[in-house]
């Protein structure tokens, strides 16, 4: 009752081609960017922004560029920490070594460059496939992972190993403090996640799609598989790396190539899977579920009362998170997104039972 | 001459042991169909519970538990996750390994301790010279190493004839073909699933006691499964021969890498040399160099 689309004439084609083409639909994203914001930075304090807020948005970006890779075109990575890498490595050296250039014009190159390592690590996927091609993909993570923390080049010579962001500035404006900084992130994402959103109902998305559903008959009904393949590898690095920037600037400040080793690339795979493969939507559930859930599971002992040692403690955590993991897949295999989609189609009725 | 061939024997002993940890995911992929990235996990607990139960008990006995407990996790698998999760595509079988295996990092420490236990097989630990005849100073072996590579030959003898010459064995193969055609002959697909897991379960624990000799009981004992993976990609997943010879490949050219050309390029490669080893393999051979050739035509 609540979601019909019963009376929703189209009588344009602009309409019917629309972004979103159901009114309630269209509410609901207005009121959730009102919320995001307006309600947020009004309501949320500083732990807040720094520990769930930022980390949740630049991982969503982050996710949606995987699953751009994996859901869309099938093509699945295990090298998406790495690409992140090269975007934080790659704005680091452009902001260090031309500190005039606009802190944009830097995301967007950096962005740039991790595209065109996406490509040359995307190379394989023409020839392999599948789990095959998972861990060809695992290459491109443990190379990039030695290359950034053994060439001193790329970390400036900095004898820690660590490098440091300059503050961020874009526009003769600092943005510095957790809420500005959440503003910077939250604009960037919406922005991309309507880019997302678009490309996969443009012929290039339909292509993944049709190469992902089957390769062979995609083939034949004209899609080059070369170009399917690299473009959807291409893409999805400019968006990981434009996350691993953002990553890197705005949440860590400092960092080493062990903040982008492959068990961030596991964790974004985790959340494209568990969020629902090919699903834009899917991609935030699932980045909100793998931030969230590791600092709920650190609160339950404190809770439950229970004294644990924090070996202990990390111990259960493990476990617990998978169990969860087994849970969600057993449960949903297409993920939070399909939930989501399913609790549409019961409101759409209910409470009337036809 | 000589240091050439310490180097490459060095790195066919590194590569033994690769090859046991790979023959743990061949079996399960060969029956299952499942990328089990568990079978790292699988070997620390193994190792783990086999350390513990060696310092109260004689060590047959240890063994003997050890083994029981692999079997139980074995079925503790099937019946929880395996079995519900019939049918559902590759990467999400793939994925719900990782639970496991994220379950396995944090019950195995927690019931027996995390720590780093020694365990102690008795295998000779002195490095010996040998061949000194034949060349300038001879060639520096381990003895450890060659019992090693010793027991792995043993262990795939085993297995082979398990696979070749038991019902079980053949069971297992049907399965692997088709599970739907071994199902409707009246092979039970959960039991058989159990009895592979159990398989590479026993694996894992004959891989962690070996690596645990060498290295001790830790948790970094993880890791190798991801050392182990390239080699399982270079042999194809389907393929017990492929898993031996892949980790050959491995582990000699990680070695040869390492000593020649790790110096130039500023050391720490064996992190990837072995992925883009076999990354370069399966640019040309796509399905690894003993796989199953998929045909494909329209």
């Amino acid at each position: 009752m609540f979601y019909r689309e019963n009376g929703q004439f189209k009588t344009s084609y602009e309409a019917d081609q629309a972004l979103f083409p159901i009114a309630q639909d269209r509410v609901f994203i207005v009121v959730l960017l009102l919320v995001a914001f307006v309600g947020i930075p009004l309501l949320a304090d500083e732990y807040l922004f720094r520990a769930i807020l930022i980390p949740f948005l630049i991982l969503s970006l982050a996710a949606v560029g995987l699953n751009l890779l994996v859901g869309y075109c099938g093509q699945i990575s295990l090298g998406t920490g790495g690409f992140m890498m090269v975007g934080a490595y790659a704005a680091y050296n452009l902001a260090v070594r031309a500190p005039d250039l606009n802190m944009l014009v830097v995301f967007i190159i950096a962005g740039l460059i991790t595209t065109v390592v996406g490509m040359i690590f995307g190379i394989p996927s023409l020839r392999i496939k599948g789990l095959y091609l998972a861990v060809a993909t695992l290459a491109a993570q443990f190379f990039l992972d030695w290359l950034f923390s053994r060439v001193n080049w790329f970390t400036n010579d900095s004898s820690s190993g660590s490098v440091s962001a300059p503050v961020l500035q874009v526009f003769g404006f600092k943005w510095e403090s957790p809420v500005e900084k959440y503003f910077f992130v939250l604009t960037v994402v919406v922005l991309f996640s309507l880019i997302a959103r678009n490309l996969v109902r443009s012929h290039i998305g339909r292509s993944w799609m049709a190469t992902r559903d089957m390769d062979v008959a995609a083939e034949i009904i004209g899609i080059r598989p070369v170009y399917a393949k690299l473009s959807a590898f291409a893409i999805s690095s400019f968006f990981v790396g434009i996350a691993g920037a953002l990553w890197a600037f705005v949440h860590l400040g400092s960092w080493e190539p062990l903040a982008f080793d492959v068990n961030r690339s596991f964790s974004l795979l985790f959340m494209v899977i568990i969020g629902g493969l090919g699903s834009i939507l899917g991609s935030f559930l699932g980045a909100a579920f793998i931030v969230i859930l590791p600092l709920l599971l650190n609160q339950v002992p404190l809770w439950l009362g229970l004294p644990m040692s924090t070996a202990t403690a990390a111990h259960f955590e493990a476990m617990i998170f998978g169990a969860l993991i087994i849970f969600f897949l057993i449960v949903e295999p297409h993920g939070l997104a399909r939930l989501w989609a399913i609790a549409k189609e019961k409101l759409r009725l209910w409470p009337f039972p036809h | 001459m000589g240091p050439f061939i310490e180097v490459v024997l060095g790195g066919l002993m590194a590569g033994v042991l690769y090859s046991l940890v790979a023959l743990g995911f061949v079996l399960i992929f060969k029956a299952s169909g499942v990328f089990n990235f568990a079978q790292g996990a699988m070997v620390l607990l193994a190792a783990l519970a086999f350390a513990r139960f060696s310092e109260v008990m004689p060590m047959p006995v240890a063994f003997v538990f050890a083994a029981l407990l692999m079997v139980a996790a074995a079925i503790a698998i099937e019946r929880m996750v395996l079995r519900h999760l019939v049918n559902q595509e590759g990467i999400i079988l793939f994925l719900a390994t990782f639970g496991i295996t994220y379950f396995i990092e944090g019950l195995g420490p927690w019931v027996f301790g995390d720590d780093i236990y020694r365990i102690d097989l008795g295998m000779p630990k002195e490095p010996k010279i040998i061949l000194e005849s034949m060349f300038d100073g001879g060639i520096l072996v381990n003895l450890e190493d060659f019992i090693a590579a010793g027991i792995a030959a043993a262990l795939v003898t085993f297995l082979a004839i398990f696979f070749q010459k038991t019902a079980t064995g053949r069971a297992l193969r049907a399965v692997a073909d088709d599970h739907q055609a071994a199902q409707s002959v009246g092979i039970p697909l959960n039991r058989i699933w159990v009895i592979v897991w159990s398989v590479s379960g026993f694996v894992a624990l004959v891989a962690g006691m070996i690596w645990g000799s060498k290295l001790g009981v830790q948790f970094a004992l993880v890791l190798i499964a991801l050392k182990a993976i390239p080699v399982v990609i270079l042999g194809g997943f389907t393929s017990v021969p492929g898993a031996i010879v892949g980790g050959l490949i491995i582990g000699v050219g990680e070695k040869i890498a390492e000593v020649y050309l790790g110096p130039i390029i500023g050391g720490g490669i064996e992190n990837w040399f072995a992925y883009v080893l076999a990354l370069g393999f399966l640019l040309f051979r796509p399905e690894g160099l003993f796989g199953e050739r998929r045909i494909e035509r329209v």
